[in-house]
This record gives C-alpha cells, structure tokens and sequence, in this order.
C-alpha cells in the first residue's frame, strides 16, 4: 500500500538518497544526543574534582591527575557539627521517602493496571476517565489546597505526608504505563494459566508480572525517581525543618547560600550518582521484546 | 472490549478450572462473571482511596478555597463556618500586573517544550532502532538528563551559565570573541543580527527539552520493539523507500504513543514550577503562571489568589485533556 500510495519513478535512485541523508541525520542525532547528555554531568563531575580558585582562574581547564580533589564530597556529605552539609543525612531521608512512595505505588498500580485491562466491572470505564483526568490537576494546583489541608491535620513537616502525596501523584501515571504493558500480555496465556487451575492471584503474580517485568521495572523507576527528585512538596512541607530535607531542598537551600561551586557540584553529583547507577543497571530489562514468542505454537 | 468478551467465551469453551459444586456451563458463567466484578473492584480499591483522598479532595477544596478570602495565618482558625463566596480573588488575578504575560509566556513555554521534546524523542529512538555496537550503552547514557534529580541538573546548568567562571560565558569570550559576559538567567533577550532573541525563556525551554526528550525516547522505543516486524518487511518488498516505510507504517503505529506523549508534556510543562523556578525564579522574562501561584502563596502569603490561579490553569488545561479524551476514544474505536 506504501509503494503504490506515490509510485516513485526510479524507486533505486530515490532508496540510495534517502538512506545516504538518514545514514548521515543518523549519526548527527547519536552524536548530538550524547553530548548533550553526558557533556553538563561530565562538567559537574570535574568541578567538582577541582579547587574553586583553580576553577575561577581557568573555567575550562581539566585537572591533572594529581591535582584531583575530592575533599568536596566529605565536605557535602558530614554533618554540619563537623564542618560539612549534612548531605548524607538528606540522602538517608530521601532513600526512606522514594523506596516507601515506590513500593506503594508499584502495588497499587500493578493491581488496579490488572482490573483495569482485564476484568468488566462496574464503572471500569468511569475509572479510566478518571485517572486520564488525574493528568490534568497540576502539581502547583494542588499544592494550595495540600498544603493547606495537611497543616491543618499536621502532616506537613512529615516524611509520611510526603509519601502520601509522591503516591497519589504517580499512581495514576504508573497505572497508565501498566495497563499498555498488561495489554500487551496475551489473554490466552492467562487463560491458560486458569485452565490449569491458577485463580486471579496466581494469574496476576504467576503469569502478568513476568511478562510484564520489563514495564514494571520501568513504573518503579519513574515513582522512585518522582520522588527522589520532587522540589516543591518537599519546599512547601520541610523548609523550615533542615532534620528532615531531602536531597533536592537540601542542595536548593544549598545553593541559595553561595556555597563554593566545587562543593555544590560535589553534592549534586552524589544525590545523581545512585540513580543513573540504578538506571543504566535496571535499563537492560527495559530491552527485551514484551512477549516475543508468547504466542506462538 | 470485544477482545474480552471473546476471551470469555473461549474459556468457557475450554472448560475452566474444574470446580467442585458448579457443573452446568450457564451457572459458572454467572459466578465468573460476579467473581470479575468483586475483583476488578476490590483490586481497584486502593487507588481510588489514594486519588480520591489526595487529590481529588484537594482539587475540590481548591476550587472552594478560589472563591474564600483568606490568608496564610487564618490557615489554622480556619473553620467551614468562615466559608463566604467572592469573586475578589479572580478579578485580582485577572487584573494583577504581568498575568497576560505570565499567561503568555506559560503558552509559549509549554509548545517549544513540547515539540521539542517529542520531536526529539521521537528521533533518537528512530536513530537508535537498529543494533549496532554500543548501543545499549547508549540508551542508558541519553537517559541521564531524565535521571537526574531536576535540583542536580538546575544546579550544574546555573553553574554551566554562571557569568564569572561558567563555561559556557568562558567558551564565548575564548572561541566567540563575546567582551561582556552574558547572564543567561535574568537576560530577558539580545540582539542577534537586529533580531530579537530571548535569552532566559530560551535557557529554560531548552532545559526542559533536555531533560524531559529521554521519556519521550523511552516511550517510542518501547512502542518501537511492539511493531509487528512482518509489515515493514512486507513494505519493503512492494518497494517502498526508508521515508515511505517511516510514513505510512511506522507513523501510524506510533502515532497514539506520541500523542500521548505531547499531551502529557505540554500539560506537565503548562504547570511547571520547579525548573524555572530553581533556575531563573521567573526573572528575565520567564515568569510562568506556576512561579506566581508560588508567589501568591509563599510571598504574598494569600491562599485565595494563588488557589484562584490555580482553578484558572485547570481551566486552561480542560483543552488538552478534552482533546486527548477525543483522540483517544477514536484510536479506541479504530482499532476495534
């Protein structure tokens, strides 16, 4: 349908050009996109190796090998009653808020992804509608009314009041990338499952959870780094108690003070590190067809 | 939905798990089908409590709270004796010195951002379809700016941009020959060739597009590996050229996957707060609406007009969803 749509004149000529320019856009696009993904980390990384008079004196010079130093980190990490910033304590904070906020998700998600694909029940379809309008209601949006209600039931200045927020922010996401992964899951498998006598918990833990491990590897992911990441909740309920800042209020608030740039990059790097690390390590799910050779014979 | 109904009729045709105590086809019908009703509820359940109660909820007293007048320090006398209705707070929004520009601005913001950051996606998983060595490492490495916590990324940027030792500013006065060093994140615009170009908006459209085009990269590339192999190579025995196969096989597939994500990036970027926020704070000409309602709320300490802005952004927003609803429902229906 394709060739006979526009029925090229000399379809040889026309196939060399096309695949000469996208063979050079190609490798335009690789290049471009990897630059600009490594290049600002690769820049904070240096920084951050490097004094901040050496830094002031010549922005783009690289360090040599012994003049690395990496004091900057000890110095994001201590405590503040030993002469640091007290990043390590933020990270501990952060680690317990995201590791909670994914493990509730990912449950819910997984179980309402299941009944929303796959069984007809009351007011399915009124579900869906509403997790679609659930993208609508802006983070900023409901920032008024939260903040206003959690003072009001003293769940601000909380690490569980923000846990239930990271919640009910990436459940519906989370539901949504589930239900195209479940959907791409074929029924007959699970409907071999249950003719081999599995009831819906087994089918669900059994049979779509392995399948669907890539996507659900992914849905954490996004809800651990959702929460890893958040600024604003974390501003509006813990700005004013510095025990309780996560890594992302505690390098904003940070870098207000006009910390020495080393230092902040420093920081910076190290509340990155963990994730990207995470990542590049989970991605390799990511890779692997859905359900190739599910269905066959 | 036909899909299911089929399933159902074929399992029963299997037979189903042998269950003692329901023998005739017609009853267990019944009790599968009460069965899938508890279940699809039940399973539901904690979601619906989660939504309802922390942001549904909220949006509702958000929408009360636009028509109140009442300020940060009544937050905690506040009773639902005190509650009132006026329209104060709207038309001093409405009125309010440099909405229409923040208004405009927001718009401005979220369509280069969206476009950029799809189109971007979209590219790169196209570039990076077929296997080649080192190309898992390199899915993982375009991932990082997504990765990143955003206060990271703002951090390094800022210091990227910094006017004394960034080097961005180092590279210019080296390479360019810029004399005065630029603030990138309060310059509301320069002179390029007698043409105006914005400066600060253009730092943070292009801050989002990077962070944000790996999403859109991960999710075409996920709907990339789900396209059935056989068409394509059907299109390329009729003949069909790399440019055809892109248009009239790959596109359609992956039409309602960028959609979606258009959507979902113009509504999250129409609502940024944190990135403009944490770089610029709305200097320079990229006050969005997100940076005021903070405003209103931090700053000028009033619940009422910042909520009031609020309900005026959701009513902004009602068009993309509208729209996605429709797209959608379509797609649904297409697809049979």
């Amino acid at each position: 349908m394709a060739a006979t749509a526009r029925r090229p004149r000399r379809p040889l000529d026309r196939h060399a050009v096309e695949s000469a320019v996208l063979a050079v856009l190609r490798i335009v696009v690789i290049a471009v996109a990897a630059l600009a993904a490594v290049a600002p980390l690769a820049y904070g990384i240096v920084l951050s190796v490097r004094p901040f008079a050496d830094v002031v004196a010549d922005p783009l010079a690289l360090p040599r090998p012994g003049e690395v130093d990496v004091s900057s980190y000890g110095t994001a990490l201590r405590d503040e009653d030993s002469g640091g910033f007290g990043l390590a304590r933020f990270m501990r904070n952060s680690v317990v808020v995201a590791t909670a906020s994914t493990v509730l998700a990912v449950a819910c998600s997984v179980l309402g992804a299941y009944a929303a694909v796959r069984l007809r029940f009351f007011g399915r379809d009124a579900v869906s509608g509403l997790f679609l309008a659930v993208y609508l209601f802006p983070g900023i949006v409901l920032a008024v009314p939260l903040f206003v209600l959690f003072s009001r039931i003293g769940l601000t200045g909380t690490l569980p009041g923000l846990v239930l927020i990271y919640l009910a922010q990436t459940v519906p996401v989370s539901l949504y990338l589930l239900r195209s992964y479940f959907r791409a899951v074929p029924a007959s498998v699970e409907e071999a499952a249950e003719v081999d006598g599995c009831n819906r918990f087994q089918v669900i833990t059994r049979v779509v959870l392995p399948m669907a491990l890539p996507g659900i590897t992914a849905t954490a992911l996004y809800v651990f780094m959702i929460a890893w990441n958040e600024f604003l909740f974390a501003l509006l309920f813990l700005v004013g108690d510095r025990e309780r800042w996560t890594v992302s209020l505690g390098i904003a608030r940070l870098a207000d003070f006009s910390i020495p740039a080393p230092v902040l990059m420093a920081g910076s790097i190290a509340i990155t590190v963990p994730v990207v690390v995470g990542f590049v390590l989970a991605q390799r799910l990511l890779i692997s067809g859905l359900t190739a050779g599910a269905e066959k014979g | 939905m036909s899909g299911l109904a089929g399933g159902t009729a074929r399992r029963d045709a299997a037979g189903g798990p042998p269950e003692p105590g329901r023998h005739r086809p017609s009853r267990r019908r019944l009790t599968r089908r009460a069965r899938e009703e508890l279940h699809g509820r039940l399973l539901i359940s904690p979601t619906l409590l989660v939504v309802g109660l922390v942001v549904l909820a909220p949006f509702a007293a958000g929408i009360m709270l636009a028509f109140q007048h009442v300020r940060l320090i009544d937050i905690r006398s506040l009773t639902p004796a005190d509650l009132d209705f006026t329209l104060r707070n709207f038309t001093r929004v409405l009125g309010g010195p440099g909405f229409w520009a923040a208004a405009r601005t927001t718009l401005v913001y979220a369509t280069l951002t969206t476009a950029g950051s799809v189109l971007a996606g979209l590219a790169l998983a196209l570039a990076l379809r077929r296997p080649f060595p080192g190309r898992g490492l390199l899915r993982g490495l375009v991932l990082v700016p997504y990765v990143l916590p955003v206060v990271a990324a703002a951090t390094v940027w800022t210091t990227l941009l910094n006017p004394q030792y960034g080097a961005v500013n180092e590279m210019g006065r080296r390479f360019l020959g810029w004399t005065e060093p630029v603030n990138f994140l309060t310059t509301r615009g320069v002179d390029v060739a007698g043409l105006p170009v914005p400066v600060a908006l253009g730092v943070v459209v292009l801050f989002e597009v990077w962070k944000s085009f790996p999403l859109a990269f991960l999710f075409v590339t996920a709907r990339l590996q789900a396209v059935p192999r056989d068409v394509e190579e059907a299109a390329v025995i009729d003949g069909a050229s790399p440019v055809q196969r892109f248009r009239h096989v790959l596109l359609p597939q992956l039409a309602g996957v960028l959609l979606l994500l258009a959507l979902l990036r113009f509504i999250w970027s129409f609502q940024n707060f944190t990135d403009v926020y944490l770089l610029t704070g709305g200097a320079g000409g990229t006050e969005v609406v997100g940076v005021r309602v903070y405003q209103e709320l931090v700053t000028r300490a009033d619940i009422g007009t910042a909520s009031a802005l609020g309900v005026l952004m959701t009513l902004a927003l009602l068009v993309p969803l509208a729209l996605y609803v429709r797209l959608s429902r379509g797609e649904r229906e297409e697809r049979g």
